[in-house]
């Protein structure tokens, strides 16, 4: 999985490419926690994920979490595909993030 | 029927999800419907590579099946470790707010809410889990 990071002042973009599995979660685990204090918007694009397991689930919400409860930012996610809107949808997952249209 | 054995470990994970992947295609098996699919697979291999072997060393068979004339797939995962039902799992709460969520248990429901059909079984000292979906 790639993971492109691009901090525009308070706003921080994170464009995730390939998958987000069991075995690569952990690199997004990383780059969750080590979110500079200063950003206030997350802003999680999917345009390139291919794919999202509950490992990766875990994760989005571990960064729901921080930005939205801990800090008092906001995050959102954005171009999401057929694919993993579905996996959203089961999860209840669509009712907890802030989906983009 | 295709079947592959795989060592019980997450770093086999890759090889579980290109058996998967080629054998939905192989079924013409729907973009949507793959992801999900896929997904209930990597959970279920997760839990017998997390679970079923607490010394390490085991290994889970997966089995893929198309019945063509009744357009669906069935899957088989065997496994010899610790006798273990993920079924008998309670669903998690999926309508709470995001503070009150707990996230574990969440890859099995989605397993149980993509297939049709699933079974477990216990025999002769193997956990079966066979997972129907119709196409």
């Amino acid at each position: 999985m790639t993971i492109n990071q691009n901090q525009n002042n308070e706003t921080l973009v994170l464009a995730l490419e390939g998958r987000l599995d069991t075995t690569t979660a952990p690199e997004l685990e990383a780059v969750v926690e080590k979110i500079p204090e200063n950003v206030k918007e997350l802003i999680v694009d999917l345009a390139k994920l291919e794919y999202i397991s509950s490992a990766g689930l875990r994760v989005v919400l571990a960064a729901h979490k921080l930005m939205c409860e801990e800090r008092t930012g906001t995050m959102r996610v954005k171009n999401v595909c057929d694919g993993i809107m579905e996996i959203f949808d089961m999860t209840g997952f669509t009712d907890v993030l802030n989906i983009e249209e | 029927m295709r079947e592959k054995t795989f060592s019980a470990d997450d770093k086999a994970l890759p090889e579980v999800i290109a058996f998967v992947e080629n054998e939905l295609e192989a079924a013409c098996c729907p973009m949507k419907t793959a992801m999900s699919l896929t997904v209930a697979i990597e959970e279920i291999f997760v839990n017998v590579a997390h679970y079923a072997y607490p010394n390490g060393g085991g290994t889970a068979t997966l089995a893929i099946e198309h019945n063509a004339e009744k357009n669906e797939l069935m899957f088989r995962m065997t496994d010899s470790g610790v006798p273990f039902n993920p079924l008998a799992k309670p669903d998690p709460d999926v309508t709470l707010p995001a503070e009150q969520r707990k996230i574990g248990g969440l890859g099995i429901f989605m397993m149980k809410k993509t297939m049709d059909e699933v079974f477990y079984a216990n025999e002769n000292g193997e956990n079966i889990l066979t997972m129907i979906k119709k196409l």
